[in-house]
């Protein structure tokens, strides 16, 4: 390693030598590396996490455009529209389909006792092309009065179980006062809101929530006609339904709007985001701390080199030699220990905590990047540092 | 050209009210491949003057002339071109205890940039082997006598061959038969390649291999061993000041 290093740097290997030379030190300033990556990848874990709750909440359904009611933030929120907005985006001559979309939640009284709490998902059952892949196959079975698909990941249900439902051996359990019968399965999972999912046919949807009626629904789906832009048709239909208090966005701006209100809006987000910035923050610190120790401590031999004529500039490359490493090295360690956080807060959350392949990158370059910035912080003491004074 | 021209240095530590003049008027010149010995009690101002002289301290008034080259307002870049062309022996030696022998040796060399990494060990061992290290050139600072660690520093500060050696108090750490062998080589340096050797020691057992003894007390020159072999070019200006110039 000596070699190969002295080879690439074409000097001496200094920062890896001194590294080496104390092993135990070195696997302090590892430890300290690696804690600093796990603090940030649980941050952004949890952030991550809110992030793909948000995504998931839009699985159940797809559309090409949204339409909603001009207070609704997220998809689970707002008013009720009125149904007649449907007619007029039907009349724009690039809208292919559109359909009413019911949104609300339930409570699901257990057997055991225990209640989770169920985003209702309801669209005509013969709207087959806005319901996501899991769903779209049997939608039309739904038709069936008090039929449901349910959610196989909800949280605290036997997942086995909710897989094991079949139209033949289907699942029976009260909400709302009704009887229910779970004739299919899908997989979607608890977020911060709800502990999972269930879809339905409007009609069983206003038999549900008696309060709701067909004329109101949660949403509007829209499909545009093939090769027509989908941002042009939903500008046209804003200014078509202007005076409707409703907003017109493409699914995709509507789920981006909705993850930007949930991450910088609700204080779930925001204290996560204060999470991520602490995470951050502290990590930099343990690195500059390590950083800046080694620095003291061979602040007199690095002297002795500058009394030797070797500039400011030498000391620099040491110190980014040693960041890199302990940022390389260090994040193994880092990685595989957020892995292990990962899984024990998914397992016990049923929350999407998964680590992105993205997340790993840049956490990885951002370790190393702190990590020289830190060092070329801890140097700033070399600078003033007199060579006079080892005679 | 005197590698070493010194006129009318003075010097203060601390600032305000704590400030303290530690060198008053010097002036010296030393001439090339010459060894001089600086001597004095301690606080006269012997290492001081050293380092003024080597390129590690400011000049703060009067003048030195490094090698042709004038170091009052010198920035750093000079500096360190001018600390290139040096050789320094600290007292404590000061190795980086993560290099070993060799390697300690080596950075005396890289500092000049990227050279034959064959070449280079080859003249490494060979300082090393010649100061008596050979059987220790893989070892570690920690694993050496204080006196191998001496000779290690000593072959670091000699071997890109500087123009000019100074050294404090070398020998300190070193047996006589050690310290004649360290002295006697910074000699044979001044006389094969013009190696200019200023030395601070107070070691009475190699004065006899100086070309000169210069000593200071409460930071001026009170007697130059050449100035005394010369009476006529020695001159005292400002109160004590005691002027030699060889060059003249």
């Amino acid at each position: 390693m000596t070699a190969l290093l002295a080879r690439l740097l074409g000097r001496l290997p200094i920062g890896w030598l001194q590294l080496t030379h104390s092993r135990t030190r070195m696997a302090a300033a590892l430890a300290g590396v690696a804690f600093a990556n796990v603090l940030v990848f649980v941050q952004l874990g949890m952030m991550g996490a809110l992030n793909g709750t948000v995504e998931m909440t839009y699985a159940p359904v797809r559309a090409d455009i949204l339409i909603s009611s001009e207070d609704a933030n997220t998809l689970t929120d707002g008013s009720p529209l009125s149904r007649r907005v449907l007619f007029q985006a039907l009349s724009d001559p690039e809208v292919a389909a559109a359909a009413p979309f019911y949104l609300a939640k339930v409570d699901w009284s257990r057997e055991n006792g225990s209640t989770a709490s169920l985003n209702v998902y309801a669209l005509p059952a013969e709207a087959a092309r806005f319901a996501g892949p899991d769903i779209a196959g049997s939608l039309a079975t739904l038709a069936l009065p008090e039929s449901a698909m349910i959610d196989e990941r909800t949280r605290g249900a036997d997942p086995e179980a909710l897989a094991g439902i079949t139209p033949q051996a289907p699942l029976r359990f009260e909400a709302n006062g009704r009887t229910i019968t779970a004739t299919g399965h899908f997989s979607l999972g608890g977020g911060f809101s709800a502990d999972g999912a269930m879809v339905v046919s409007d009609q069983t949807f206003l038999r549900l929530f008696p309060a709701r009626i067909a004329g109101t629904p949660t949403h509007v789906l829209v499909d545009v006609t093939p090769g027509a832009d989908a941002g042009l048709v939903a500008a046209r239909l804003s200014d078509r339904l202007a005076g409707e208090a409703v907003q017109v966005r493409t699914m995709a701006a509507a789920q981006a709007a909705d993850l930007s209100y949930q991450t910088t809006q609700r204080p779930t987000g925001v204290i996560f985001g204060f999470g991520v910035a602490m995470g951050v923050l502290v990590g930099l610190v343990i690195v500059y701390q390590v950083l800046s120790t080694d620095v003291a401590d061979h602040l007199r031999e690095y002297a002795t080199f500058k009394a030797m004529g070797y500039p400011h500039r030498f000391f620099l490359g040491i110190v980014f030699e040693e960041a890199a490493i302990l940022g390389a090295i260090g994040f193994v360690p880092g990685l595989i220990l957020s892995l292990g956080i990962y899984a024990a807060m998914a397992e016990a959350t049923a929350l999407p905590v998964v680590m992105t392949p993205l997340r790993a990158v840049l956490v990885f370059a951002g370790t190393v990047l702190a990590c020289a910035a830190s060092g070329a912080l801890a140097t700033r003491r070399l600078r003033a540092a007199d060579p006079a004074d080892l005679f | 050209m005197d590698p070493i021209a010194v006129n009318g240095l003075n010097h203060w530590f601390g600032t305000g009210e704590a400030r303290k003049q530690a060198i008053f008027d010097v002036s010296l010149t030393i001439e090339r491949g010459s060894l001089t010995v600086l001597m004095g009690p301690s606080g006269s101002g012997k290492t001081t003057v050293l380092t003024l002289m080597g390129c590690l301290r400011d000049v703060q008034q009067g003048s030195v002339r490094l090698l042709g080259a004038e170091l009052n307002g010198a920035d750093t870049a000079m500096q360190e071109t001018m600390r290139r062309r040096l050789g320094f022996i600290f007292q404590a030696h000061n190795l980086h205890e993560s290099l070993t022998a060799r390697q300690n040796v080596l950075m005396g060399l890289q500092v000049h940039g990227r050279g034959d990494p064959s070449r280079q060990r080859d003249a490494v061992d060979h300082i090393l082997t010649l100061l008596g290290l050979g059987h220790r050139i893989d070892y570690l600072p920690g694993n050496l006598s204080g006196g191998q660690k001496q000779r290690v520093a000593i072959a670091r500060a000699l071997v890109a061959n500087p123009d000019i050696v100074f050294a404090d108090e070398p020998t300190a750490a070193l047996d006589h038969d050690s310290g004649h062998l360290v002295v006697e080589m910074l000699k044979r340096l001044g006389q094969e390649r013009g190696t200019t050797t200023v030395m601070v020691t107070h070691d009475n057992r190699i004065l006899d291999l100086a070309d000169r003894i210069v000593t200071l007390e409460d930071g001026r020159i009170v007697r130059d061993s050449a100035s005394l072999a010369h009476p006529a070019t020695m001159s005292t200006g400002g109160g004590s000041v005691v002027r030699t110039d060889h060059g003249a």
